[in-house]
């Protein structure tokens, strides 16, 4: 499902003395099928983005397009459920949302509510369970008696349990220690890439973002400023800089190490495997 | 030197929900002195919250001792105890009472009954020490993370503690606040001689500590220095932790077949080492 955003303004409390601004003309294209990254400074615009991209708010200006549906701020709430339908979000600490009895009827609770068969929905909610990597077990359990990690995981196949195409991710490993951490990003890039998801990651980890995106989106101050590859953003520190924004380690790492040999690695180095090999290469080369 | 806080053979155990216990720290041993920094890293649910609520008196041991400023802690001392330890939570936006920066820091002041005469330049000084009494004034739900969580530390330091506890207080900030809270607490250290226990998962963080413990299904698995922690790579990696970036492309060099000598804990370090070692011969 296609998403583009098209000079998209949003005032918070528009036409009262409490009016702020949060978004100026704001341009975007996510593609089908693609991982896109948002990132930016705190306070840049991205959460406020975010929370259009599934019909939560409607722009003041402007008009977002989901798939075959726009939404301008003449758009009426009713026209907005097929879309939320469509796009799933994971907000951050996502396990605060927790509520019911069991973790089976905490994953059921949104298809319910679409409409979906209790028999279809139970059994969705199994596969999640398994595909989560969570103990088969746990379905019967009450979702306060987990751990935080769990906690996590059953929080997101509440949302994964509608089948949206779209699956928008607010920093969701928050949080969590470093496996933790890792685990949910390799979970997410597995599921983008066997379910076929139009995936949308919000971070502040610039390593996550080249890792994992296959296009970046920087916002600041209310503005979409910068587009493009990894490759095409983390390539330009400077103008990174100018938003706040610092490289990926690996990549600061690389140009740190091209300063001191006085030559370039080659192709930006994204990740830490990607920077060891490139280091590794051109030390090999150097003593032949 | 002087003890601060010291656990001995302290062991806890929680109930669990069908009706046995579950053991969440596990015959643990250590000594906190003057002036040091303490950092406490483990995967969540590893024991390390139940050992700062063991600290603090918010649980008592099943086993063991906790003595904190040479006293066992009881519900008695408890008290006067905690009046000298300060805290820092996890999230910023559920420790705020007052409605401006400075009313806030001094909402402890207040309650312990400090005149309002001494009570004005504590929380000028204890702002200043956190490079934010230029926010005097300011609302602290305006502020950024980092910001709010610099003030917190604020709040703590206007009762003058021997003791700060961050209880992964730098966990839900942005890199940038992040940066900003850690360079706080390192000058703090370097000017007062403040000591501080820090549990958290940011290993930045864990390389400025003096001494570290490694928490692991309620045991403490490691001690030492930053360096001689991270030394037992592997054994971290598969308890969940991380190491530092310098010593992770270390080891992926070593694998590609680059000899490094040393164990590097920062960027600047490795860099250095490649250009003595590899390119300037």
């Amino acid at each position: 499902m296609d998403i583009t955003l098209q000079q998209v303004g949003y005032s918070y409390a528009k036409g009262t003395p409490f009016e702020k601004r949060a978004l100026y003309e704001a341009n975007a294209s996510i593609r089908s099928g693609s991982y896109t990254a948002i990132i930016g400074h705190t306070g840049s615009g991205k959460s406020t983005l975010l929370l259009h991209l599934n019909g939560l708010l409607k722009p003041t200006e402007g008009a977002v397009r989901i798939g075959d549906v726009s939404i301008t701020a003449a758009t009426k709430a009713k026209e907005l459920k097929q879309i939320r339908r469509n796009v799933g979000i994971v907000f951050q600490f996502p396990e605060h949302q927790l509520f019911e009895e069991t973790v089976e009827k905490d994953i059921m609770f949104g298809p319910l509510n679409f409409g979906i068969p209790e028999e279809e929905a139970r059994q969705r909610a199994h596969e999640l369970i398994r595909l989560l990597g969570l103990p088969e077990d746990i379905a019967q359990k009450s979702p306060f008696d987990l751990s935080g990690g769990q906690m996590r995981r059953v929080a997101i196949a509440g949302v994964l349990a509608f089948k949206p195409s779209v699956l928008i991710l607010d920093e969701p490993t928050a949080g969590l220690d470093p496996r933790g951490r890792k685990e949910i990003m390799e979970l997410f890039n597995k599921l983008h890439k066997e379910e076929g998801l139009t995936t949308i990651l919000v971070t502040h980890s610039m390593e996550d973002a080249a890792r994992y995106a296959d296009q970046i989106l920087v916002m600041h101050e209310g503005r979409s400023v910068m587009s493009g590859t990894p490759e095409e953003v983390f390539g330009d520190a400077e103008q990174l800089k100018s938003f706040r924004l610092g490289l990926p380690r690996s990549v600061a790492f690389q140009r740190d190490v091209e300063k001191l040999f006085g030559k370039p690695l080659g192709k930006l180095t994204l990740t830490e495997e990607q920077l060891a090999s490139a280091i590794a290469a051109a030390l090999k080369e150097g003593e032949q | 030197m002087k003890e601060i806080l010291s656990l001995d053979h302290v062991s806890f155990s929680y109930e669990a929900e069908d009706g046995g216990t579950r053991r969440a720290v596990d015959d643990v041993s250590f000594t906190v002195n003057d002036g040091e920094w303490i950092a406490i890293v483990g995967h969540n649910g590893s024991g390390k919250s139940t050992l700062a609520k063991l600290m603090i008196g918010l649980l008592f041991p099943e086993e063991g001792k906790v003595k904190v400023f040479l006293e066992e802690l009881n519900v008695d001392n408890l008290w006067e105890i905690r009046s000298d330890i300060g805290i820092v939570f996890q999230n910023p936006d559920n420790q705020f009472v007052g409605s401006t920066v400075q009313d806030d820091v001094a909402f402890a002041l207040e309650n312990n009954g400090i005149p309002f005469e001494e009570m004005v330049p504590r929380v000028h000084e204890s702002l200043a020490q956190v490079n934010m009494e230029g926010f005097l004034d300011h609302e602290p739900h305006h502020l950024s993370g980092g910001q709010k969580q610099r003030v917190a530390i604020a709040g703590a330091l206007a009762m003058r503690p021997k003791l700060l506890i961050l209880d992964e207080a730098t966990s839900m900030l942005d890199p940038q606040g992040r940066d900003e809270v850690i360079q706080v607490v390192d000058e703090l250290k370097q000017t007062t001689g403040l000591t501080v226990i820090s549990i958290t998962h940011d290993l930045e963080e864990v390389l400025l500590a003096d001494k570290v413990v490694v928490m692991n299904s309620g045991k403490m698995m490691l001690t030492g220095k930053p360096e001689e922690i991270f030394a037992h790579g592997d054994e971290l990696e598969s308890i969940g932790l991380d190491l530092p970036f310098a010593a992770r492309l270390s080891r992926s060099l070593r694998q590609a077949g680059i000899a490094i000598q040393g164990e590097h804990m920062t960027e600047e370090e490795l860099v250095n080492e490649l250009w003595t070692s590899h390119f300037s011969k």
